[in-house]
Order: structure tokens, then sequence, then C-alpha cells
């Protein structure tokens, strides 16, 4: 397994005491596609950053096992997660526009992201990178290596961006929302890009969502958050099949176009599910 | 509703009024400031100084003005508590009835500067075009001469005194606030709770008035009391130079002014306003601080 | 109610809008999808006034609209925004944000209206005094949404009301719009890039790539795939493959 999550809890301190954003959240995950669902304020991205240690600095977590690739995250000391960060997990975001230097070309990133790891030259560098947005599919893979970022569509952002993470040749991805700011067109692009770069290399890949039905069509399998727990996990396939009222009601809550509905059913939030 | 300003009915988490809405409000901003210690500490000191200035008569032990010319220079005593200057006035007192003329050149100045910033900033940067093009060259040809220069230079083709010197300093410190609300009011125009605004038909003026204006507020009231301290150090100097208050006042600075020849051998003489100045200074500072972390929505 | 033709919007030298054409029946929804860029946005700020440099006939209840809105016209038309965090004044509270269309056009009754309003919204009166920051982005479109009526409005304009609110939020806030729609014989034009959610709330449609609307057609004809246009059938295509579970 290259990532154990076991028992994780993260909490903030608030006026009010601490207040647990992740309450006792464990999962695993090979070289899989795991999707985490859940609505804003589910713990999802925590979750997922707590696995980097990029959580921000007021956050405590705890957990009786919290793992990569049998390193421990929560004793491991800076330098070795900076080895671990970048090099063998790579992080995508959701807004290429904020996390490319917007003063770098794209190409000028990748292989500075490539040369970090790989030691090249810098010819040999600029190559690799053109080779990796080659990779993503890009058709012009010269020309925008040499654009700056604003120069880039968000589609095009994001290819860049999946370069640059793919560069050290991690073993894990994991992805934040990285297409909920793009068109539904460039977003289905991305995410099947993304799910054949990643079973081609073999690779981890965590996809962080509040799309449930999207999810399921790449990933392997789905864990459902819902306050800061997993309600539900199971194959993408099962998703009918799903048995939680939760996630029940995330997908009839959905406007479709093949099933129309006169009006959309609201969920009645079952306190029940907190416990 | 029995209208008692307990602390129950301020916070509680379902005002039924406007009014209670609007108290509990500032109660919470009140205890969030109290919770800052070194901004409480900086609010003290500023009501002890404005305390100090207004009940000056009594609490002076002399008359600022009585000259008692066998104690000249004296040291710290008994009698006098801070020492007597070069005509054997008390400085404790004078320091007192001092804070008068120099906390009041400060506030008259703020009272001067900050609305003329605000309302050209606002209207430059909302609309635009002409209105922004002239005003900004205006704020800019003010920007562009040295501060001193320009005040030194309008304080004497008037004549040196008070309401120059106020004038002078106003003159000269209002641009910075312009171009602070300009940029403000630029973030501001294009958002859409301002679209959402000028939907309701609300007038240009309105819109600046009542909606862009009070966001402006927050940052503004922090750079003023951030400004103050040097406000008071401008109006020192130009009393230093003579082109302030004229010497029988007892203003700060030119208390140094016509100390500064006994800075050797009676160091206490010119040290003692320049403690006061220090001290004001350091609390408007302090204030402006915390005022800075109650107001900054991003805080909160 | 609402009549638009050869509408054309220029940002610069770019043409935006490039002679867009439609009308809408009073009490009837029409809806407006496309990509981001494809100009669908900019017809609403058109028609809503925000953007006064355009070009072509707008009218809304048989009267012709000039670049400047009167009054009146902001009695009749307003507009919920995409970004429930953004269209909302950070330093007023809802209470201030309800009273300020009544004190604009000099309605009385404020606080009878304020809590009407409230209750039409479902949101609880403890919320008249909350500011922004201390309420849910469901809760805060719900504001919005208030304020939009306040000024009894004919016609809502609504820019993907929906996109930024999760989705059981969205549901709600949906479903809040159709019956207001029912209550109040409101007329709606709405754009979104959610064909889904268009689908659910309008019955016609118009699809806008490249500034140009390149299809209308009915919900109905959309869902069961009579479509004439190359763009529309692609988003009906994403949007059935990915949305379907």
């Amino acid at each position: 397994m290259m990532v154990r999550i076991e028992n994780l809890t993260i909490s903030f301190p608030s006026p009010q005491g601490m207040s647990q954003a992740v309450r006792s959240v464990s999962m695993n995950l090979g070289a899989e596609k795991l999707g985490i669902v859940g609505e804003s304020g589910s713990g999802k991205s925590l979750t997922a950053r707590a696995l980097l240690r990029l959580l921000p600095p007021a956050a405590v977590v705890t957990a009786d096992r919290l793992e990569f690739d049998g390193i421990d995250i929560l004793k491991a000391s800076e330098r070795d997660m900076r080895a671990i960060r970048g090099k063998r997990a790579g992080l995508i975001l959701q807004d290429p526009k904020y996390s490319l230097n917007p003063i770098m070309t794209a190409g000028a990133q990748i292989a500075e992201a490539w040369r970090q790891q790989k030691k090249g030259t810098a010819r040999e560098a600029r190559e690799a990178a053109i080779e990796l947005l080659a990779q993503t599919q890009i058709r012009d893979p010269r020309r925008v290596a040499d654009s700056y970022p604003h120069e880039l569509s968000g589609g095009m952002g994001q290819r860049v961006m999946i370069a640059m993470m793919l560069a050290p040749d991690p073993e894990l991805l994991i992805a934040d929302e990285p297409t909920s700011a793009l068109d539904a067109s460039v977003q289905a692009e991305i995410l099947r890009l993304m799910e054949d770069l990643v079973s081609r290399r073999g690779m981890g890949l965590i996809l962080i969502s509040h799309d449930l039905p999207l999810v399921s069509h790449f990933c392997d399998r789905v864990a459902v958050m819902y306050a800061g727990r997993v309600v539900e996990e199971l194959a993408a396939g099962d998703l009918v099949r799903a048995k939680h009222a939760y996630t029940r009601g995330l997908l009839d809550c959905l406007p479709t176009l093949s099933h129309p509905k006169g009006r959309l059913p609201v969920m009645s939030r079952d306190p029940a599910w907190l416990t | 509703m029995s209208g008692v300003l307990n602390r129950a009915w301020l916070l509680s988490d379902a005002p039924s009024s406007r009014s209670q809405a609007a108290w509990g409000r500032r109660f919470r901003l009140w205890q969030d400031f109290k919770s800052n210690k070194i901004a409480m500490a900086g609010l003290i000191i500023v009501v002890v100084l404005v305390m100090a200035a207004i009940f000056a008569p009594l609490l002076a032990t002399f008359d600022p003005s009585t000259q008692e010319l066998t104690n000249r220079l004296g040291k710290p005593s008994a009698a006098h508590w801070l020492g007597t200057d070069e005509l054997g006035r008390d400085v404790y007192s004078r320091l007192l009835f001092g804070a008068r003329v120099t906390l009041g050149m400060v506030i008259s100045v703020v009272l001067m500067v900050a609305p003329i910033g605000l309302a050209i900033g606002c209207i430059a940067g909302y609309y635009g075009g002409l209105a922004d093009t002239i005003l900004m060259r205006v704020t800019d040809v003010f920007l562009a001469f040295p501060r001193l220069i320009l005040a030194l230079a309008f304080v004497a083709a008037i004549h040196p005194g008070v309401t120059s010197a106020v004038i002078a300093i106003a003159l000269t410190t209002w641009p910075p606030y312009a171009r602070l609300a300009r940029a403000e009011t630029l973030t501001i125009r294009n958002t859409d709770f301002i679209a959402a605004t000028r939907l309701t038909g609300a007038s240009s003026a309105r819109i600046v008035l009542r909606h862009v204006m009070p966001l402006c507020l927050g940052s503004l009231i922090v750079r003023v009391t951030l400004d103050m301290s040097s406000i008071i150090l401008f109006a020192a100097s130009l009393g230093f130079l003579g082109m302030g208050a004229q010497p029988p006042s007892p203003e700060w600075g030119t208390m140094i002014a016509t100390a500064r020849r006994f800075f050797l051998d009676q160091w206490w003489v010119p040290l003692m306003p320049g403690i006061a100045i220090f001290v004001a200074s350091l609390a408007f500072n302090l204030l402006g601080d915390g005022l800075r972390d109650v107001l900054d929505p991003k805080q909160r | 109610m609402i009549a638009v033709q050869d509408l054309r919007v220029k940002f610069g030298t770019v043409e935006a809008v490039r002679g867009v054409t439609f009308a809408v029946d009073e009490g009837h929804s029409f809806g407006i999808v496309g990509e981001s860029g494809s100009g669908k946005s900019t017809v609403l700020r058109a028609l809503a006034g925000l953007n006064d440099d355009w070009t072509g006939r707008m009218t809304i209840a048989g009267k012709a609209l000039a670049p400047k809105r009167g009054r009146d016209f902001f009695r009749r038309v307003q507009m919920v925004f995409q970004d429930p965090y953004g269209s909302l004044h950070p330093r007023q509270t809802v209470d201030r944000a309800l009273s300020e269309p009544l004190l604009v056009h000099g309605i009385g009754d404020v606080d009878r209206r304020i809590r009407q309003a409230l209750s039409e919204v479902a949101l609880p009166l403890s919320a008249r005094f909350r500011f922004p920051h201390q309420l849910s982005g469901g809760q805060r479109q719900r504001v919005a949404i208030a304020r939009a009526l306040m000024s009894e409005p004919e016609v809502l304009l609504l820019d993907e009301p929906t996109s930024a609110l999760d989705v059981s939020v969205q549901a709600e806030v949906l479903n809040l719009l159709a019956d207001l729609q029912e209550r109040r014989k409101l007329t709606y034009v709405m754009v979104s890039h959610n064909l889904a959610v268009i689908a659910h709330l309008c019955p016609q449609l118009g699809v806008m790539q490249g500034g140009e609307m390149v299809e209308m057609l009915s919900a109905e004809d959309l869902r069961d795939g009579r479509v004439k246009h190359k763009h529309t059938a692609d988003l009906r295509r994403l949007s059935t493959e990915l949305e379907e579970a």
C-alpha cells in the first residue's frame, strides 16, 4: 500500500474550543485511482493535504497511522517531507492561474521542476519539458513552452500544471478540484488525460471533487465524505447501488438531461449521519 | 424590550431591532480591540494625553508663562517636577499646556485632511475618465514637492503661527490619502456588489457616499492614526524652525527649538518635550496597529 | 416581455456578442448556455444596463431600452449574480442590503417588507442583522435573490445563480426560483454553462458560441436529442456522459 490512513483527525482551535474538521477517517491507496467526494467543508481537501503535511499551521493532526510508502508523515522531518512533496507526490490545484508563476514561461517552470530532481543541463531540461508537454497532448508543445501563463487558456494552463507535476516521475498525484474552473468540454479532456497518464505510469491518484458522477467516471473507488467523516466507500461502478442516504441524496438532487424532474428532491440532513 | 444595555442583550445572536444589532456590533469590535493589549496601551496613553490637555489648568503646578529668572535651567526637583527652562518657567506645566497646542494642531490637521483625501480619491476612482485625470494630476503635483519645503513656503507666505502651520501641514498631507482611497475605490468599483447596487437604480453620488466610502474608511482611519505621529513630528519641526507656534506658546516642538542651546549641559530641558513627542507618537502608532487588526475585514 | 434583436457588444476592438436575437414571453423562462467566453454573460449584462456600449434593439414590456436606464427600469428588472461571496457588500448587514432598494425607490413599510422577503426566500429572521461573512453560500444567494425581489420586479436576470453552490444547495435554490416564478409570475433569463440546470428551469433555451447564438431549441428537443448544431450536440453529449452515474 502506498498510502495508509487510519483514524485521522484534524482539528482547529476556535472560540468554542477545538473544532474537528476531519473525524477519524481511514483509507488506503495502492497504484489506483481514488476519488474523494464531498461538499464544501466536508474535509476532503484537508484529508489529502494532511498526507503532504500542507495544512495551515493552526491545524492539530492526530492519527493512528498516516503513512506514505512506509514513511510516517506525522514524525517525518521537514527535509523528508520536501523529498516527498513535488518529487514523489505531486499536487494539482483548482486554478492554474494561481499556481503558475506569472513571470516565468511555462517551459521554464517545467524545466525547473525537472532539474530539481534529475540534475541535467539546461538544454536537457528544456527538451524534457517539451516532451512532458507533448505527453499532455498539447498540439504545439514548443510554442506553449515559450508562453507565459497569462497567454494560456485555463485548460492549457492545467496541462502545463500536470506536465510540471509529472516531471519528477512521482508515484502519487493528488488533484484537488483540478477541473472545476474549466469548461465542461475541457474538463473531460483534462480528466481523461490525467486518468490515462496515471494508469500508464502505474501511479496512484487521489481526485478530490464535489461532483460525484463525474468522479466515478475517472476513478476505481470513491469515498464520500460528509462533515469530516467518510460516510460511504464504494467501487466507482457501484454508484447506483449506493446505500448511504447522503450519497443517494447527492445523486438525486442533481438536475439531469435524461431524467427530467418536476421538482428537485431536497436533502434532509439526518443528525445521525454525524455519529 | 427593556432597553437595558447588558451583555446578553448586546451579544444576542438574534437582535430584535436595528439599534440592538448596531450596538452589539460595536460591542464586539470593542471586545476584539480590548483583547489586544498593546493597542489598549496605546489607547490609554492617548486618552491620558487628551485628558491632560483638557485639564491642564487643574493639573499644572505653575502658570506656564510665569518667569522665575533666579531659577533658570533648574534640575528636576520637588517644586519643579521636570525642572525649569531658560526663563525659569516650569517645564511640567508647559508640557501640559503644550499638549493643548500640539494635540489641537494634530487633530485639526486630521479633521481637514481625511475627508478631503477620501472625497477626492473616491470621486477620482469611481468616476474615472477626465475627473480622475484632473484630480490625480493635482494630487501628483502636491506629492512631487518636498513636504517640508512646501509647508515652509506656505507658512512664510502668510505669517508664522499655529493656524497657518495647520493649513500648511494639511496641504502637504492629503495626497497620500487621496491615492489610498482611489486605489481602494478602483478595486471596489468593479465588484458584483456595486453592480448590484447600481441595479437598484441608486445614483452615482449615493453609491460613492453610502457604499464605496464606508469601505475605504477602515484603511483610512488606520492610515490616519499611523500618520498622527508623523504629523506631530511635522508640527514639531515647523515649530522648531520657527514657522509654527511662536515662542511664548508652549508647543512641544518650539520648546525643543528654544532649548537646543542647552543640549550638552542642561540636557533635561530639551529632553522633556522630546519624551512627550515620543510618547504621543508611539501611542498613536500602537493605537493604529490595533485598529488595523480590528477593522481589517480579512482578519475576521 | 423581453425582445432582443441583433444585439452586438464590443470590448475595444473585440466583438464579444455578434448579433444575438431572442424573445421571452411574460412569465416564461429563457436559458442561455455556452462555454466561458461565448458571450452569454455579456448579453445579460447589456440587458441589465451594466454595459452601455452596445448596438441593436432591446425592448422590455414593449419599451425600447436606451443605453442609460432610468430608475423605473430598475424597479422592473433585477439581476442575481453568480458569486454569492462577491455580490453582497461585505460591511453591510442583510437588513441594510434589503432596505437599500426600498430607500432608493422611496417604498415605505420597510420593516414589514424585509420580514416578508426573508420568509419568502426561507431565511430565518435571525439572519436579518447578520453580515455576509456570517452566512453560508446558499444563505447568501437567498439574500441576493431577496434583494432582487425587494422592488417587486417583473423580470429577473440570473447569471449562473447556482454554479458556486454545492449540489444539495443548488437544488434548494433552483426549487426556490421555480416557486418564486410561479407565485410572482416572474420572467427569467438565466445564463449557465450547465445544460442540465438550464433545461431544468427553462423550457426554451439558446446555445451560444463565439458571441453568436448558434441554435435555439426547446428543453424537450434537447433532452430527446433533436439538435441541429454541432456545438449543441457536443455540449449535450458531454452533459449526458459525465453527469450520469
